[in-house]
């Protein structure tokens, strides 16, 4: 019973359209969750549908068994325990990277300032950005800003993480940096559901594969066998898609 | 020119000047609170009030401000307001620059990332955090240089308040040369004069804006 997260027959449409169909997931603390699938198939919008950004047609999002619904109450606290990192790192433009981490716990969760900044500043250090805290988000490359918006959902104490393509805007050299910040919060033990393109990360990292596509669960396994024996073949002809042969 | 004649007039320049100084400061102050209060509307698109503050500013940016002045000055006592010469020029030079900052600030306001509305709902901030700590910072950064353009239009335009009898520079320029017809030393007066106010504000207004300008953080 140690479930944090879980959706029911989630349904969600855009102007009539569905994108997401009777979506049933359930992630266990501690899990990470890999969600795989091809453009536009919906994983982004299912992102944003867990922590309330979107709303839902049918079915409910709980997270530990509270109803997360846009238009509630309590959504701001609900999502306190939800952190998420974008494609586009976010940051935000006018205040410098310690700003930039601290300014939601100072306003939101209104915690001392001094023991923020100090938490923020331990937290840089681990990805060797200490020296940058007084930088503004322009100033940095991409890798770094994104592993700044990384530390900025850490800052939360947040039960879960969603990770959306974070590594999807990065030159190829930077992505790595990022990966392995993700790979060590896996390490930790922290609970995470991360989309992402990167197949031999999503191996690495996963301790279950969720592949979606038209806006369906079409298959759900272990790192292993989803990435050596697809089910479907659908998911066969997705994996496909990532190897080239000289024809 | 008499070097002598300008020194004399120097003093009543010297008032003028303050005068002029202090109405437009005033408001410029004020139209940046009617600024910040009607773009606040129009973003947030604030039912009955959105269509007041558009029709404030259709009204405001296509009439002249003399016209407006004298409507403020005559028209109003006749309405059973009475106004002084001094407020009226302030709430003048308000009005008409409250509909310029409005724009400069709606646009400012819409300029700002959607993403970046999404990213602090994401850290759990409420919609009052987000508007003061996000999107407000962000607006007035990239609205800057309009609304330093304005400040410098609405200086300028103080020279219109001659009309309902403020003793601003164009007043005692038009005042002087009427009676003693020392045209060259009272207009080379008048131009030093308002050159005196509007270069600190240029020459200011492009270190601030360096400063805060959006694409300016961290430089
Ligand atoms: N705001 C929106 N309004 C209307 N339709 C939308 C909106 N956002 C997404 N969609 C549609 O919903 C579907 C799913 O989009 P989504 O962004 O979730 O896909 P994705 O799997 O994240 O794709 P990608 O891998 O390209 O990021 C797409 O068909 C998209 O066109
Ligand atoms: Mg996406």
């Amino acid at each position: 019973m140690n479930e944090i997260l879980v959706t029911e027959h989630l349904h969600k449409e855009y102007e009539g359209m569905t994108v997401l169909e009777d979506i049933n997931l359930t992630v266990k603390k501690g899990e990470v969750v890999v969600i795989v699938g091809p453009s536009g198939c919906g994983k982004s919008t299912f992102l944003r549908c867990l922590n309330g950004l979107e709303t839902i047609q049918d079915g409910r999002v709980l997270l530990d068994n509270e109803v997360i619904n846009p238009g509630r109450k309590n959504l701001t606290k609900v999502r306190e325990k939800i952190g998420m990192v974008f494609q586009s790192y976010e940051l935000f433009p006018h205040k410098t990277i310690l700003q930039n981490v601290t300014l939601a716990p100072i306003k939101v969760q209104k915690r001392d300032k001094a023991e923020a900044q100090k938490e923020a500043l331990a937290l840089l250090a681990r990805i060797g950005l200490e020296g940058k805290k007084d930088s503004y988000p322009r100033q940095l490359s991409g890798g770094q800003k994104q592993r700044v918006a990384i530390v900025r959902a850490l800052m939360m104490h947040p039960e879960i993480l969603l990770f959306d393509e974070v590594t999807a805007a990065l030159d190829p050299e930077m992505v790595r940096e990022v990966l392995e910040v993700i790979l060590a919060l896996a390490k930790e033990g922290r609970t995470m559901v991360i989309v992402t393109h990167e197949m031999a990360f999503a191996r690495a990292v996963a301790d279950r594969i969720i592949f979606l596509d038209g806006g369906q669960i079409i298959e759900e396994a272990a790192p292993d066998a989803f990435f050596t024996h697809p089910q479907t073949g659908r998911a066969k002809k997705f994996l496909e898609s990532f190897s080239y042969e000289k024809k | 020119m008499d070097i002598n004649v300008l020194l004399e007039y120097l003093p009543l320049y010297g008032e003028a000047f303050l005068l002029t100084l202090r109405i437009g400061w005033l408001g410029i102050l004020l139209s940046f609170f009617i600024g910040v209060a009607c773009a606040f509307i129009l973003y947030f698109r604030i039912p009955i009030l959105r269509t007041i503050v558009k029709a404030y500013i259709e009204l405001f940016r296509n009439t002249p401000l003399l016209v407006q002045l004298f409507f403020l000055y005559f028209g109003l006592p006749k309405l059973g307001f009475h106004i002084s010469a001094l407020s009226c020029g302030v709430l003048g030079l308000g009005l008409l620059g409250g509909s310029y900052m409005t724009e400069a600030l709606r646009s400012g306001l819409e300029a700002v990332e959607p993403m970046q509305i999404q990213s602090a709902l994401a850290l759990s901030m409420n919609k009052r955090q987000i508007f003061a700590h996000i999107i407000l910072p962000q607006a007035i950064a990239s609205s800057m240089p309009p609304i330093l353009a304005n400040v410098i239009f609405l200086l300028k335009e103080t020279s219109v308040f001659s009309a309902i009898s403020l003793m601003d520079l164009m007043f005692t320029a038009k005042d002087l040369i009427g009676l003693y017809y020392k045209t060259t030393e009272c207009l080379f007066l008048l131009v030093v004069f308002y050159i005196l106010m509007l270069l600190p504000v240029s020459v200011l207004g492009s270190i601030l804006e360096k400063k805060v300008r959006y694409a300016g953080f961290g430089e």
